[in-house]
């Protein structure tokens, strides 16, 4: 693909591109904001989804009048999948009259034998509402303690700019993701907070390999200008970060593609993910490098900056 | 390290690796039963359907249960002794009793003393006294509560036939049941759903729910159920004694029998020879009155005692399907819980679904995979064929040690799965582009493939500790389907770094360093 090292000059550009990236997020926090909050699946919500296929296609209308009929108002219906699956999704509140346990399924035939379709019962979940902020507050702990390890871990590898920038790139490919999920009002549930953290393992990957050409080009040219040594390791891993983008994007588009309706928004988050992550490894981690260097510059002859040349020599 | 010693120790790992995941490609052949290859991977409830609940177990309503029990124990001794008091209350864990001005009773002293045991007395104002649960009680009463309950749930769990359940004590009060290949979901909540408490009371008919004794009786309520829809239409007040004759403590075995004339489903009850003197004693004593069967403080029924009955043999009829009478009888005959539950949590996945997401999954997996190998052949020619088969190698290691520890593979596994293939991907690329960038750089092919491992190597290594640092946390800390990422994740990070480092360097070594003329190399 690139066999001759390009000089693109990324870095100057970045004041548009970080004005892209604060862009990005605030209308991710605008997009939030004006839904109301993000669409929490019943994991983080409560509640109970119902997944039934039917042996015809389903007429949605009818389903819903035949709940309302019942006094059933409060559900939400929608169809699942693709056409050809006949399958709908069934929402319900965490305190449903049509009940949880073993009165739901009784509930539901009762209710659907009305309807000209055969129906088949394909998946229930019921989250009760402790369990949904118990969730919500372990997937919270869980992503921020990732966070902060990582951070620990490159600011010793590295520097701590190195690490900040890293982190900083991080939440920023994170709220783009859950931004776009915002955008298309798309479920947020324990799944989708799985992805975000494939995400962040992805982007990682990607940052630290161009930081760690940074650290080794800031060893090996100690007279050059910052800009310019990143500009160049930028361009010299470049065409590893778009041979190792599109490989994963293939495998990614495939699970889109192939993966069926349960791991459709799980792959869709990825895909998002893997885009901004690519994006963010050059676009905003090593300008927030720069400009971490350039408001606090590494003293040139302390000790452990010299210790730090050497190791990574 | 010399390559062929080198060689032997990869061929070594290669083939542990395929040992090791046979089972699991045996296991799941068609037609096979995946139990019989005991080192296969798991599926997870999500691939493989079944049920997972989280269940609390209300062990406040245990301690209530036991200080409730003791104040009444304190008001019988004292109408006993004649001691004059306004009232014993309970409220939680503490027994409230207040005197009447000017009476004084010593709790310390013959026959109060014995609940001292578990109580501890304190002088209030206003003639009161409190007796606390003591902590150590209260721990020992919950502990008991949960082990009990595990107890009782399992055995009514092992009556679905489900062939591999799971349960598991989770935190101060939470049970985790997991019954994968599970059919039917309504019996599993029917018969885990019921604290199961069986009473045996005598009803006063004389009495109605809005004059009664409230010191010796209680109001307790039939429900009439409409026999299709099974909501319930009335509910229908009865008058009991306070004093409970006979628990299904005593309850020896219960079985489903069909009335003769009938046809209906009743529960046929024998009792221990403790429970058969009891019952003998309560229905000689009570002939004439009605005696109500109370279930989880619902009546069920309550026949008119014609005689003494002997022999300890009781039923209980009531409007129950054949269905719902053999749950019944399952769940009297596995024991009573000792405090009731709640379903915090419920995930049920048919088995139809499961299959469905397994076979999407691994079409999709295996379709980009796919893509990925031919890509990386036709993008870096005899180095990509080096690339492939490590990428295949490590697929290989971690299913082997996914089957190995016996893990469970779930949907968030196989997106960890997913982002190691694609790190070890990586991996490779990294090495790849370094080589060439080294061979742009100078015309010696061994130093460049050298110094191209090396340096890559670096990268590899801080970028994969960083991500395993990530996984680890997430294991550390996270729950349900963020563990399943993380275990796969962070062994995915493990063996991506052997195959990339290790197994790609050796057949560089192999191929082009071992020779003595090195002319060009394929990358």
């Amino acid at each position: 693909m690139l066999s001759q090292p390009l000089q693109i000059r990324f870095l100057e550009k970045r004041r548009y591109t970080i004005y892209l990236s604060i862009f990005l997020v605030l209308s991710t926090f605008l997009s939030v904001l004006l839904h109301g909050g993000l669409n929490y699946g019943i994991d983080f919500r409560g509640g109970t989804n119902v997944q039934i296929r039917f042996d015809s296609k389903p007429d949605l209308n009818q389903l819903r009048n035949l709940f309302a009929s019942q006094g059933y108002d409060s559900i939400t219906l929608q169809t699942f999948g693709a056409e050809k699956d006949r399958e709908i999704l069934l929402g319900l509140p965490i305190d449903s009259s049509l009940g949880t346990g073993e009165s739901l399924t009784t509930n539901l035939q009762q209710i659907l034998q009305n309807a000209n379709t055969q129906p088949e019962v394909r998946r229930i979940e019921t989250i009760g509402p402790k369990v949904g902020d118990e969730l919500k507050e372990d997937a919270l702990l869980a992503v921020l303690i990732a966070l902060g390890l990582v951070l620990l871990y490159i600011s010793v590898r590295f520097q701590w700019r190195f690490g900040i920038s890293a982190v900083v790139c991080l939440l920023h490919d994170v709220l783009a993701v859950v931004g776009v999920f915002s955008l298309f009002d798309k479920e947020f549930n324990l799944t989708i907070i799985a992805a975000l953290l494939t995400v962040v393992g992805y982007s990682l990957n990607d940052t630290i390999v161009v930081f760690d050409r940074i650290r080794e080009n800031l060893a090996k040219f100690r007279k050059r200008e910052t800009e310019e040594l990143l500009d160049l390791s930028i361009n010299e891993t470049l065409s590893r970060t778009l041979l190792t983008s599109a490989t994963t994007l293939f495998v990614v588009i495939m699970l889109l593609l192939f993966g069926g309706e349960i791991i459709h928004d799980f792959a869709f988050a990825l895909f998002v993910g893997i885009l901004v992550g690519t994006y963010s490894s050059i676009y905003v981690a090593s300008p927030i490098f720069l400009m971490l260097q350039e408001k606090a510059p590494p003293k040139p002859a302390t000790p452990s900056n010299t210790e730090l040349t050497q190791e990574s020599q | 390290m010399n390559v062929r010693v080198k060689g032997l120790l990869i061929l070594l790992v290669f083939a542990a690796a395929v040992f090791y995941s046979l089972p699991t490609y045996q296991a799941y052949q068609p037609g096979v039963d995946p139990q019989k290859h005991p080192n296969r991977v798991n599926l997870g409830l999500d691939l493989q359907g079944g049920m997972y609940l989280d269940i609390e177990i209300k062990v406040e309503e245990a301690v209530k249960e036991t200080t409730s029990r003791t104040a009444q124990e304190l008001e019988d001794l004292l109408l006993d002794n004649y001691v004059k008091f306004v009232e014993v209350r309970q409220e939680n864990n503490v027994i409230i009793l207040e005197m009447e001005k000017g009476e004084t009773v010593n709790l310390t002293e013959s026959p109060y003393d014995r609940l001292l045991v578990q109580f501890t007395p304190a002088e209030q104002p206003n003639n009161r006294t409190t007796l606390t649960l003591l902590p150590e009680e209260l721990t020992r009463i919950q502990e008991n509560a949960i082990t009990q309950a595990l107890e009782v749930l399992r055995n009514r769990i092992d009556s679905l036939g489900v062939s591999e359940p799971t349960l598991q004590r989770q935190g101060d009060n939470s049970i985790i049941i997991q019954l994968p290949g599970l059919k039917d979901r309504s019996q599993a909540i029917e018969l885990i759903g019921p604290q199961a408490v069986l009473e045996f009371r005598i009803v006063n008919d004389d009495a109605t729910p809005a004059a009664y004794n409230r010191y010796t009786e209680v109001v307790r309520y039939e429900e009439i159920r409409d026999p299709i829809t099974q909501e319930v239409l009335s509910r229908n007040p009865y008058v009991l004694s306070k004093e409970v004759l006979l628990t299904g403590e005593y309850i020896r075995d219960a079985r489903v029998r069909f009335d003769q004339q009938t046809n209906q489903p009743y529960v046929s009850l024998s009792f221990d020879s403790i429970g058969a003197d009891r019952f003998a004693k309560l229905t000689e004593r009570n002939q004439g009155k009605r005696l109500a069967i109370v279930l989880d403080d619902k009546v069920q029924s309550a026949p008119v005692i014609r005689e003494k009955i002997g022999g300890g043999e009781a039923s209980i009829s009531g409007q129950f399907t054949t269905e719902e009478a053999g749950n019944l009888s399952i769940v009297l005959r596995s024991g009573s819980l000792p405090a009731p539950i709640e379903i915090r949590e419920e995930r049920t996945v048919g088995a139809s679904l499961g299959e469905d997401s397994v076979e999407q999954g691994l079409t999709s997996l295996l379709l980009g995979g796919l893509l990925v190998l031919i890509f990386m052949m036709i993008y870096y020619r005899l180095a990509g064929v080096f690339a492939a088969f490590a990428l295949v190698f490590n697929l290989l290691l971690i299913i082997a040690v996914l089957g190995g520890v016996g893990a469970t593979l779930t949907l968030p596994g196989m997106a960890g799965i997913v982002l190691t293939t694609g790190m070890a991907v990586d991996a490779n690329v990294l090495i790849f582009q370094r080589i060439r960038e080294e061979l742009a750089k100078s015309n010696n092919l061994r130093s460049s493939i050298n110094e191209g491992f090396d340096r890559a190597f670096k990268t590899i290594l801080d970028a994969n500790v960083t991500t395993l640092f990530a996984a680890l946390a997430l294991l550390q800390f996270g729950t349900g389907p963020i563990k399943g990422f993380a275990v796969t994740l962070s062994l995915g990070i493990l063996s991506s770094m052997f195959t990339a480092i290790v197994v790609t360097r050796f057949f560089f070594e192999m191929i082009y360093l071992n020779r003595k003329q090195l002319k060009a190399i394929s990358i």
